[in-house]
């Protein structure tokens, strides 16, 4: 566990693996959990936030990183999601929360992704946004949406 | 702005979602990269795009979007179609570019979004 996780008042918890094997099936979590928070009928607005910022993640491990994982707590007041992957890391942080910067190939751009618009996205999109990487060993997001 | 509406004035072949011809948009917007879509689409917004993955319907399911123009004739996999239909998402298929796409629906008074 690299963020802490505070186990009160949660109410549902789901994790989802994410692969990087084929990307034509990136999605598939973040799509899961949106069916998820629309059936506990949640306000619309709020799962569209959530929906965004987390496809946004789950696009980052499937192209950047070596496979990672997405958890889901569900509480009374909020909804928080964590997103880690194994690897190979953000070497300098400040400069990928820049809107418009990539370290995104040219393949992965044909396929619609990498204008360097991910993080800030998923900022905008959330209540509050923690990151932290370590170059070699992972990159870890948490990302709280108030309900 | 109907989705029929936006389906003769593109001479739009339906793909999927027929049903849902009669929804109505308020804006459009176009692009190849999904990135920029995600970070500034509206929801009530027709999406245009050249661009034919599964991706594209992930996008649109993620932001509440309805409909899907795919432009300069690209033809999306069953898989793809498959996709949409799971999602009550109407596509369609024009072989207008994205430029004259775009253009034409403007003039008919349908706003892009403002970013």
């Amino acid at each position: 566990m690299i963020l802490a996780r505070d186990n009160n008042d949660v109410a549902m918890m789901k994790d989802f693996e994410v692969t990087t094997d084929d990307f034509s099936s990136a999605g598939i979590a973040s799509s899961k959990i949106k069916k998820i928070l629309r059936q506990i009928g949640l306000e619309s607005s709020v799962i569209r936030r959530i929906a965004i910022a987390t496809y946004e993640a789950e696009i980052n491990v499937a192209i950047h990183s070596v496979g990672g994982k997405i958890e889901v707590y569900i509480k009374s007041d909020k909804v928080e999601i964590f997103v880690e992957d194994n690897g190979p890391g953000i070497a300098d942080v400040n400069l990928a929360m820049q809107k418009g910067y990539s370290t995104a190939t040219k393949e992965i751009r044909e396929l619609g992704f990498g204008a360097g618009m991910g993080l800030p996205n998923m900022e905008k999109c959330s209540d509050e946004f923690h990151i932290e990487s370590e170059v070699d060993q992972y990159t870890a997001i948490k990302m709280i949406f108030t309900l | 702005m109907k989705l029929r509406e936006i389906a003769e004035l593109l001479n739009c072949e339906v793909l999927v979602g027929e049903k849902f011809l009669d929804r109505e948009v308020k804006y459009a917007f176009g692009s190849d990269l999904m990135s920029d879509v995600l970070a500034y689409t509206e929801e009530d917004t027709v999406l245009l795009t050249g661009l034919c993955n599964n991706q594209v319907i992930r996008t649109a399911e993620m932001l509440d979007l309805k409909s899907i123009v795919f432009v300069r004739g690209k033809c999306p996999t069953e898989e793809i179609v498959n996709l949409a239909k799971e999602d009550d998402i109407l596509i369609l298929r024009t072989e207008h570019t994205m430029y004259s796409a775009s253009g034409i629906l403007y003039s008919h008074g349908l706003q892009g979004t403002a970013i």
